[in-house]
């Protein structure tokens, strides 16, 4: 065949349509800062009756409740088909990537199913998450020894 | 007897095609071929039938395929030989479960979306060399099974890209008999080659699948001295929009250009309209459209002469996470019109 990896690769690349990334980018700011208006406008509704620390947490306890619900009723997946970064990077999408497998592996039980496989989406990020905190809590307190 | 020529075995008497069937789900009923289905439902989830799973589902949707498929042969399932299946899900389980409650003797065949192509070129191969009198050939896939096996949970909201393809949820089931019977005849089979052209992009299948489909196609040509204007059409599996693109660039390339090629990954959905991107996927995508397209075209008389050529990527999870690039399979099945041979 009058074909090498190489140029296949560049066949390849020309023949694949781009990704719409005006569209998307467009459809990622909208949802996504709607999202996070939703998020302010709670915050202002908790701070009528709390301080600013506990209308910060109860406003990103209201969105993962949300999104739980959103993602049980099937909307999340929706939205996040055309919103993508929009809804993936809000807190609301972490929630939707442990609520997902949860309802996903449920067929295969409770403990083998939903337990091991409830963080296989969010795990990488807790994981990598807590291991940078720690380099930065050595980093903070090595610094506050300098000076 | 049957000769063989380079890659081809090609049949004197070929063994036919007596009856076919296919099933599909919701989204393959809104599609084109939606009148050609024998069963069709708006729920493949089966919540009537007390489905607990998607993996059940599948089968049941496969069983649904072989059962209309022995009805519209006359047949008991008692009378069939051996059945050849095989699916997506792991173990080829989907097919195993069919057989469990079809107690036929059963192999079961693991081609990835060649498994249409794969099961009835052996069947067929078979039936042809006096090993089997009455053979099932067949295959299904499920979206919700593939998905929530190979990429994300259904409800887990990511983008698809545009050069992916939509698994589609169907099942086609072909009977074929010993040479010298009614039915849509068999003239040969061409098993593919491994090809890999080091496409590491799991949302791009018909790229990765696209070399097999070529290298079978010319291996086939070179063998039986025939050229693409001996057919009325050739049919790939699912190589969807962007494969097809790149098979008749190839093709072209090689000399042998492909007017007459449809590919069934863009027969079996509108792809304008029904969001499935590049086209469908999927064993049970060319097994239905050869099922509830080209059969009855053949048995009709609309088609004198076609190749059917199912394409199939071959990794799995665990090789494309350790960086494997994503090998394909071809394999290539001669049909004829019905009473042409």
């Amino acid at each position: 065949m009058k074909l090498n990896p190489k140029d296949y690769a560049h066949m390849v690349s020309r023949a694949s349509p781009p990704s719409p990334v005006a569209k998307d980018c467009l459809w990622a700011f909208f949802v996504g800062g709607g999202i996070c208006l939703l998020g302010e406008i709670l915050r202002q509704f908790f701070l009528i009756w709390y301080d600013t620390s506990l209308a910060g947490t109860l406003t990103s306890i209201a969105l993962i409740f949300m999104s739980a619900v959103c993602t049980v009723a099937g909307w999340y997946q929706k939205l996040a088909a055309k919103a993508g970064a929009g809804t993936l990077v809000p807190i609301t999408g972490f929630a939707n990537s442990v609520v997902s497998p949860a309802i996903e592996f449920k067929a295969e039980g409770w403990v083998s199913g939903v337990g091991a496989r409830i963080f296989g989406i969010a795990g990488p990020v807790i994981a990598y998450g807590t291991a940078a905190s720690a380099v930065w809590g050595l980093l903070y307190w090595l610094l506050g020894k300098v000076g | 007897m049957a000769i063989r020529r380079k890659d081809t075995v090609l049949f004197e008497k070929p063994p036919v095609i007596a009856a076919w069937a296919a099933a599909g789900g919701k989204k393959e009923g809104e599609g084109p071929l939606a009148s050609g289905f024998d069963f069709l439902t708006r729920d493949a989830a089966f919540p009537e039938e007390a489905c607990a799973n998607w993996e059940q589902a599948e089968s049941l949707l496969q069983q649904k395929a072989a059962e209309a498929c022995l009805r519209k042969a006359g047949i008991s399932r008692k009378e069939v030989d051996l059945a050849l299946a095989g699916d997506l899900q792991a173990q080829c389980t989907a097919s195993n479960y069919t057989m469990r409650a079809l107690e036929i003797p059963f192999a079961g065949i693991y081609g990835a979306c060649s498994t249409m192509a794969e099961t009835l070129a052996l069947a067929a191969s078979l039936a042809a060399g006096g090993a089997v009198q009455q053979v099932l050939a067949m295959t299904s896939s499920h979206f919700c099974a593939a998905e929530r096996q190979f990429r994300t949970p259904l409800d887990y909201g990511a983008k698809r890209t545009p050069t992916a393809q939509w698994t589609a949820t169907a099942a086609g089931a072909c009977l074929l008999r010993a040479p010298g019977q009614a039915g849509v005849p068999v003239l040969s089979v061409t098993f593919g080659r491994v090809q890999d052209y080091e496409v590491h992009d799991i949302n791009n299948m018909g790229a990765a699948m696209m070399p097999a489909a070529a290298s079978t196609l010319l291996r086939y040509f070179a063998a039986t001295g025939t050229a693409p204007a001996d057919f009325d059409v050739i049919f790939t599996g699912d190589l969807g929009e962007v494969g097809s693109a790149l098979l008749r660039q190839q093709m072209e390339q090689e000399g042998v250009p492909l007017p007459n090629h449809q590919d069934c990954g863009c027969l079996l959905y509108d792809v304008s309209t029904q969001n499935v991107q590049a086209g469908g996927s999927g064993p049970g995508c060319s097994a239905a459209v050869l099922c509830a397209h080209i059969l009855p075209r053949l048995q009709a008389g609309e088609y004198r002469r076609v190749l059917f050529m199912a394409t199939g990527a071959l990794m799995s999870q665990t090789t494309f996470l350790q960086g494997e690039s994503i090998p394909g399979i071809a394999h290539c099945v001669e049909l004829a019109g019905e009473g042409t041979v």
